[in-house]
């Protein structure tokens, strides 16, 4: 019997008020019952507009079929034929965005929850079916992955499926990338990701850590080497920064160092070796995703005033409706039309504060959205400690500087000729951050499956 | 893993380690670094290169044992590794094309102003180091640089070894005696170096320093290591460690330095009472 409610149903969460002070997950997960009711709105479209909108093209009505008639195992199976990090993608894809825009019931209503579903899929599976994967014979050929975040990780395991011979290079000391030195615990328990990898190991991908490409060894080395591919998913690189006056005073953090040291390096923790600045009053300036991280961890870590800062309206911001939802829901204020002029010295080097300046919006710019302008006489200062900026990164140049005649643009992302992520060198393959600048983990991981079939398709030709 | 194949103290606080890292060493050149964490709950923490044998696969260290990372590190024995080991990373420093180069270290600088003496020396260029202490028991590396060296000159602040004085007397000195650098290369505090650079600025000499700020990852991630250099933000981890001295704002690399001061003293009083501890 379909389920005709027009609501998803909600996700399980932990109060505001609770959860504001601790680093565990804020959504805890459907149970069983929840997801199987809401597996029954879906209402199995032949034409799967869901599936066409994502980036790894999960046979989304497959899977919940197999769910709604009770068969999990079935189900993950259906998932786990297009992506490797289910429990991942089930928490962090922005599935307004991608599959659940398209569903036909939210025409009337709200789409079926499908990430929430995918995500209970995978929580479930992992509880109550896994063991450990089968070793895959390989067929001899390596190839080389630099890299072990969504893309690399999403490549490996496609390639190892292959029977190829695997290897990934991580310059961190814990392979996940972005998954584990970016999003935050409450988000993505790094546990998760954990089991995720060990799966790839499992299977005989070979994950190296410690092993910054560009330095210990050269893309041209890996040749030399005997690996016949390589597949450069090297992240996105150097924070950006304002280049206002004060962003050199201490307690100015870019997001990358802040959620750094509290993600990859346990500085949450009471006992944490790496230390972190016990913020009062912070400001995070930027309105992505990464911004929402960094402004809820600082609340977290027991600021009483914690704001989002941009230029731009609320409607404007780029960050996920959650993630907007969830700050704001666990006090974050928010500051839109705002700009920063200049971050104010307490006269010791510290961060005292920030001058801002109020905008109003005017005419559309080139990415369409309408453009910024100041309001004139409308400066005003915000008493601060902290100020995180949070306005993107540009490309990583150790790559770039140590492989000749590989191609790269003005902004120092590699160019890559088609969507299989061919590169101005044989047997370069390239994808991710490292070739669209920031953008979301399940570009990436689209952009690693469309590697891996261009990888296998090349090796074959060779031989 | 990264095995500690010999330990040695220089001085009271001064630790050598030789580590066996055959990659790293394959690569190593004088300037750069390596981050190392102790243990996997421990702080990555950057040192620079003192020395490298490519063929024996290892790479040198030589730190001051001052915070609690460093303790943590010098508790280790030869036999032991260190869990994480990267690098070599940052830009080697230019030894190329320098006919007479007066190289400074201060204090554990001397162990990172080795390997570039030492290449500057095997590249042909005349070489004058300068070595800087606070007394005679801290003096380090004297019979090293000596063998790489034109000229050397030894300065303590007490007297109680070599020259009384500063570093910048002796350059002074130095250049009063008609030698021409083509470059002074300096390695040490910050203050230090900024000093030298003062005095470099006097004489118009070309001055490299090497920086060694805050950082987490060191690869070109997080921008903790950010360094106004020429009125420009530069990253020490990938654009440096070296920069032009006289472009570099030191005062603000020194108030940098200071953001973890209260915490990293909590750190090492805890440390060393747990030291105390285990030796009762």
């Amino acid at each position: 019997m379909a389920n005709m409610s027009n609501k998803k149903h909600p996700m399980p969460s932990q109060e505001p008020q609770v959860r504001k002070h601790n680093f565990k997950e804020v959504a805890t997960g459907y149970t069983y019952e929840m997801a199987i009711e809401e597996a029954k709105r879906c209402l199995n479209c032949k034409t799967k507009p869901c599936q066409s909108k994502c980036p790894v093209a999960i046979d989304i009505p497959a899977f919940i079929e197999k769910l709604a008639s009770e068969d999990i195992k079935g189900a993950y199976e259906v998932i786990s034929r297009s992506s490797a990090l289910a429990s991942v993608c089930g928490r962090v894809c922005p599935q307004e965005s991608q599959c659940e825009s398209a569903c036909v019931r939210g025409r009337q209503g709200e789409s079926v929850a499908i990430g929430r579903l995918e995500r209970f899929v995978a929580d479930y599976y992992r509880e109550h079916y896994d063991s450990p994967s089968e070793k895959i014979t390989t067929n001899g050929h390596r190839v080389a992955i630099i890299g072990a975040g969504p893309s690399g990780l999403t490549a490996a395991g496609d390639l190892a499926k292959l029977g190829y011979d695997v290897t990934v290079f991580e310059a961190l000391h814990t392979p996940g990338g972005v998954l584990v030195y970016g999003i935050p615990e409450f988000r993505l328990p790094k546990d998760i990701v954990q089991a995720e990898i060990s799966k790839l190991e499992q299977m005989g991908v070979k994950i190296l850590t410690n092993m910054v490409v560009g330095k210990i060894i050269t893309v041209d080395e890996l040749f030399e080497d005997g690996f016949e591919a390589v597949y450069i998913a090297s992240g996105a690189g150097l924070p950006r920064f304002m280049g206002i006056k004060g962003e050199e005073l201490n307690g100015v953090y870019s997001a990358n160092e802040y959620l750094t040291r509290i993600n990859l390096m346990k500085a949450y923790l009471p006992d944490s070796k790496t230390p972190i600045k016990k913020s009062k009053r912070v400001a995070v300036v930027g309105g992505g995703n990464v911004a929402m991280d960094a402004a809820r961890s600082a609340m977290r870590l027991g600021a009483e005033e914690v704001y989002i800062v941009y230029r731009r309206g609320l409607e404007e911001l780029p960050a996920r409706k959650e993630e907007i939802e969830h700050a704001q829901e666990e006090g974050v204020i928010f500051k839109t039309l705002t700009n920063p002029l200049e971050i104010l010295n307490d006269g010791n080097g510290n961060v005292r504060g920030i001058k801002c300046v109020q905008m109003e919006l005017g005419e559309p710019d080139e990415s369409g959205r309408r453009a910024p302008v100041e309001k004139k006489d409308s400066a005003f200062e915000i008493e601060l400690d902290t100020v995180i900026m949070s306005i993107g990164t540009s490309p990583n140049p150790l790559i770039r500087k140590t492989t000749p005649r590989l191609e790269t643009n003005k902004k120092g992302c590699i160019v890559t000729f088609d969507e299989s992520g061919k590169t101005s060198r044989e047997g370069v393959f390239a994808g991710g951050d490292a070739v669209t600048g920031a953008a979301t983990v399940i570009l990436a991981m689209g952009a690693g499956k469309s590697a891996a079939k261009a990888i296998d398709e090349y090796i074959k030709n060779k031989h | 893993m990264y095995r500690i194949l010999k330990k040695e103290m220089l001085n009271p606080t001064v630790m050598r380690m030789v580590v066996e890292a055959p990659l790293i060493a394959k690569k190593a050149q004088p300037g750069q670094f390596i981050i190392f964490r102790t243990f996997a709950d421990s702080e990555r923490v950057p040192l620079t290169i003192a020395d490298y044998d490519r063929e024996g696969g290892t790479v040198t260290i030589i730190f001051q044992i001052l915070g609690a990372s460093t303790m943590e590190l010098a508790s280790l024995n030869e036999g032991d590794c260190i869990c994480d080991f990267v690098g070599p990373l940052g830009t080697p420093s230019n030894t190329e094309n320098l006919k007479k180069v007066c190289v400074i270290g201060g204090g554990v600088g001397c162990a990172i102003a080795y390997p570039v003496a030492k290449k500057l020396h095997e590249n042909g260029c005349i070489v004058h180091t300068v070595a800087g202490f606070r007394n005679k028991e801290l003096v380090i590396l004297e019979d090293e640089f000596s063998k790489v060296s034109d000229k050397i000159e030894i300065m303590t602040d007490d007297g109680s070894y070599g020259e009384k004085g500063l570093v910048t007397d002796a350059l002074e000195k130095l250049v009063s005696e008609g030698n021409e650098y083509d470059e002074v290369i300096a390695i040490g505090p910050l203050i230090m170096m900024k000093f030298v650079c003062l005095t470099t600025k006097k004489y118009g000499i070309k001055t490299t320093v090497s920086m060694n700020p805050i950082m987490v990852d060191g690869t070109g991630m997080c921008g903790g290591c950010r360094l106004t250099v020429g009125g420009e933000t530069k990253f020490a981890c990938v654009d440096g460690p070296d920069f032009d001295g006289h472009q570099v704002d030191f005062d603000e690399a020194i108030n940098r330095g200071r953001i973890y001061r209260d915490f990293e003293t909590l750190r090492r009083e805890e440390n060393c009472n747990l030291l105390k501890k285990e030796v009762q």
